[in-house]
């Protein structure tokens, strides 16, 4: 069954464009979304994504054909069987983890009243301090800027918050 | 019937008259009667059975034809959901009275225990056979024993669905009950 | 034979099963989360002496013969991985429920905190184990699908921002593989491991690079290369102690394994890969570099994790058997390393209620034992003789030497790398364990996860901790057998007839 897979999908006659500019649209979209900082677009964009991406997987299993039930059809008809099984793997596990995303938005809106993704606020503390933080010798004169970038920083993050909520 | 009680003192107003009377789910009044929906209500008790006996057919025929465990499951855990959405947590939790969890972790050990089975006859893991049995009456009966792990998934995506209408439905709603008083 | 090596897989997630059913008794909880990780490491060695001895043990799913069903596959890399991983997992688990009574009492239980565990450790193993890609992919779901739930678990605002980042990035990078999956499918027909080594070779080679180039970037991603690393350092820091211990220990490591099972066996090369020792160089650099500015200790180690990604990538890129064997040891020492300096890390906060290393000090005296402990793991991580490090290290260096030109200049950066690294933890050292003493900084959330600034350690975590270290020096001990097997896995990488043959059998010929 292999080989007839391989010698249909290397024929390039078979390339299907509505189905290949499809999956090219859903990829587009789904990346688009995922660029987003609201977690509930990125969810949609996993979606979307995810729905690509099965879409490649049946694509990846030659043109359309028939059911592969024993009996139903000669076995030179049937569809390819093992992208289907993959698909509907990767359906479950999509599955799954669209329901995770749907409850971490939900947590995020409880807990920060919101469900966008944040700054690291340690991340851009570190990034304006013009020293290291943590020099050998304790109190030599850099400490001041700093302590007064940190303190800078972590009012920009309250801020941040305030105007958020 | 609870709601009825009072129907020849206090007519009902206007803009009730949609208002159902009666209990059409299990658990009576379990929610805001103007959240009711007497259609909803109605369907779902004639539909709810049917969809789980279909959700076994599904399961059944899964070896030789379209349907097996996880989309069975899949289909019972919607007749679940309806119920929710036709009447509410309070209802679901009167139909469903085992914790989700432990759905979840039985469906897990039958289908586990279904893939080690076969080491017991010196079987590779995962293996499967067919049963065949001479029943009175009905004559010759064959069973795939790859159904119990089908049985397994089915069980298991029952109880997925059940915790995910705890976490998301029931929760959510806790929430915000909880948030309408804290207001 | 062939059952055992299912029962790495099936275990955990019977474990998984059981702690769902039992979620109200805790004890049973811990008994059978324990047990199970016990006999599982167990089957991991029998698994090594045998793969050492026999070759390549195969099974195949159901009976399903191996090109078209699901065959597991134990050879040496993937047994001793997978021996050392389970070591960790085990200890980590020690310790974590040992953190859970200390700061609950003994009759919490958790409806998902153990089972989540176990799946995590299920998925591990089936990582090490499948011959398939496609099953490749379902282990670092159910792996990282565990990892998510365990890092947004009891969720605060920082936790549920780390954790959104997270679950993005491992998202995309799942959809990418499953992308590559189905190109390489519709290009070969087959997701076999094995199957696939004959098949790719016969590829265009423009078509093959794309493919190979697909995933690195997808293992690139889940294993925290440079430029794909900026999700680590951001959320590991936020995770719970042990819970930080685990992913800093395996995932990455998972992710190099899956890495360099597929291009040794896929896409191989006769000569050194330039663009991964640049992305080698790159990784090594930014992760040392970025570990100096830190102040908190947990993004320090998370830094210092990624840095050390380049060193096993080195090994990659030197693409002969001395370099890929000295990447797999390299791998093996650094799981329990990193996974050590975590669990410390979170001993340390509990004892000094904060991460920040500018408000530590003086725990030398306060807390000697601790400063034992964070010693060794330390010293090995930075590679200095004559602990485990050094013996990896040595072992990638006389191969990026004997290599060539380009991976001598590279092996000159390991070195570098290595001595930054040795400096990042000296500041450690110096400030949190030199100084004056401070007093413990006050628990800033009382509901959150982690409980610090109490001081309150058992017994139990320092021993797991020490287990650990145990086990890093052990494999300096035993670095000579090590080395020898690491170099017969290396061998076996690099000329895959021999796991092709198991798999596949006479088929393996066509």
């Amino acid at each position: 069954m292999t080989t007839m897979t391989t010698t249909m999908t290397m024929d390039p006659v078979t390339i299907n464009m509505v189905m290949a500019l499809t999956v090219g649209v859903l990829y587009a979209v789904g990346f688009t979304l995922l660029l987003s900082r609201s977690l509930m677009r990125v969810l949609i964009g996993v979606v979307v994504l995810g729905h690509g991406t099965n879409l490649l997987l049946q694509l990846a299993g030659g043109p359309p054909a028939r059911p592969p039930i024993v009996g139903t059809a000669p076995p030179e008809s049937f569809a390819d069987p093992l992208p289907q099984a993959l698909a509907l793997t990767a359906i479950v596990i999509t599955f799954a983890l669209t329901t995770l995303l749907l409850a971490l938005g939900y947590r995020a809106f409880v807990l920060v009243g919101h469900d966008e993704v944040q700054d690291d606020v340690e991340d851009r503390r570190i990034a304006r301090q013009k020293v290291p933080s943590a020099p050998l010798e304790a109190g030599d004169g850099d400490e001041q800027d700093v302590e007064s970038a940190d303190d800078e920083v972590e009012a920009a993050a309250a801020r941040g918050r305030d105007a958020a909520s | 019937m609870t709601t009825s009680r009072d129907e020849s003192h206090d007519p009902m107003p206007f803009e009730e008259w949609d208002r159902p009377r009666e209990a059409w789910l299990l658990s009576g009044d379990c929610r805001r009667p103007g959240q009711r929906s007497l259609l909803l209500e109605m369907t779902t008790r004639a539909v709810f059975p049917t969809v789980l006996v279909f959700s076994l057919y599904l399961l059944l025929v899964g070896h030789y034809g379209p349907g097996g465990g996880f989309s069975a499951g899949l289909v019972a855990g919607l007749a679940f959901v309806l119920r929710y959405i036709a009447g509410g947590s309070d209802d679901l939790g009167a139909v469903v009275r085992v914790r989700a969890p432990a759905v979840i972790g039985t469906g897990l050990v039958i289908a586990l225990l279904t893939a080690l089975a076969p080491v017991a006859w010196g079987a590779p893991v995962l293996s499967t056979t067919k049963l065949a049995v001479a029943l009175p009456l009905l004559g010759r009966a064959e069973l795939q024993t790859s159904v119990f792990l089908d049985v397994g998934v089915y069980v298991l995506i029952i109880g997925v669905v059940l915790d995910l209408l705890r976490a998301l439905g029931t929760g959510i709603e806790r929430d915000m009950r909880d948030a309408g008083e804290d207001a | 034979m062939t059952t055992i090596l299912t029962l790495p897989v099936l275990l955990p997630m019977l474990g998984a099963a059981v702690t769902v059913l039992g979620s109200r008794w805790a004890t049973l909880q811990r008994v059978v989360g324990v047990v199970v990780l016990s006999v599982v490491a167990v089957l991991a060695g029998v698994l090594l002496v045998v793969a050492d001895e026999r070759g390549p043990i195969v099974t195949e799913l159901g009976g399903w013969p191996a090109p078209m069903g699901i065959a597991l596959v134990a050879d040496r890399l993937s047994a001793l991985l997978l021996l050392v991983s389970t070591l960790v997992t085990l200890a980590v688990l020690v310790y974590a429920i040992d953190q859970r009574i200390a700061d609950y009492g003994r009759g919490t239980a958790s409806t998902t905190f153990h089972p989540m565990y176990l799946m995590l450790c299920a998925g591990v193993s089936l990582a090490y184990l499948t011959g398939d890609l496609f099953t490749l992919f379902v282990a670092f779901e159910l792996m990282l699908t565990a990892s998510y739930v365990l890092i947004t678990r009891r969720t605060n605002a920082s936790r549920i921002r780390a954790g959104m980042t997270y679950v993005t990035v491992s998202l995309l990078s799942s959809l990418l593989f499953l992308t590559a999956i189905a190109l390489i499918y519709a290009a070969t027909g087959t997701v076999n491991l094995a199957d696939l080594a004959g098949r790719i070779g016969t590829l265009p080679s423009g078509l093959r690079s794309v493919l190979g180039l697909m995933l690195l970037v997808v293992f690139g991603i889940k294993a925290a290369i440079v430029p794909l690393h900026f999700w680590l350092p951001d959320s590991y820091p936020n995770a719970p102690g042990p819970v930080a211990a685990l992913f800093a220990g395996l995932l990455t490591k998972v992710s190099f394994y899956a890495l360099l099972r597929t291009q040794t066996l896929l896409f191989t090369r006769d000569e050194p890969w330039t663009l991964l020792l640049v992305l080698a160089v790159a990784t090594m650099l930014v992760g040392a570099l970025g570990g100096l500015v830190q102040n908190d200790l947990n993004r320090l180690l998370s830094f210092l994790l990624v840095s050390h990604i380049g060193f096993m990538l080195f090994g990659l890129a030197v693409f002969d058997a001395a370099g890929v064997a000295g990447a797999a040891l390299y791998a093996a020492h650094h799981i329990t390393v990193l996974a050590t300096l975590f669990l410390v890390s979170g001993l340390i906060t509990r004892r000094t209620g904060t991460v920040a290393l500018d408000r530590m000090g003086g725990l030398a005296r306060s807390a000697p034992w601790l400063a034992v402990l964070f010693a060794v793991p330390a010293l090995t991580l930075a590679g200095m003789p004559p602990t485990a490090g050094f013996v990896a290290k040595l072992a990638l260096l006389e191969a990026g030497a004997a290599a060539g030109v380009d991976t001598r200049i590279v092996a000159g950066v390991v070195i570098l790398a290595s001595l930054l690294t040795l400096y990042a933890l000296v500041r450690v050292w110096v400030r949190v364990f030199w100084g004056k003493r401070r007093a413990p900084l006050p628990d800033e959330d009382d509901a959150d996860e982690v409980v610090i600034g109490t001081a309150r350690s058992s017994v139990p975590m320092y021993a797991a901790t020490g287990g650990l270290v145990a086990v890093s020096l052990a494999i300096a001990v035993f670095a000579g057998p090590l080395t020898a097997l690491t170099a017969r896995a290396g061998a076996d990488l690099v000329d895959p007839v021999s796991y092709r043959t198991a798999v596949l059998g006479a088929r393996a010929s066509r």
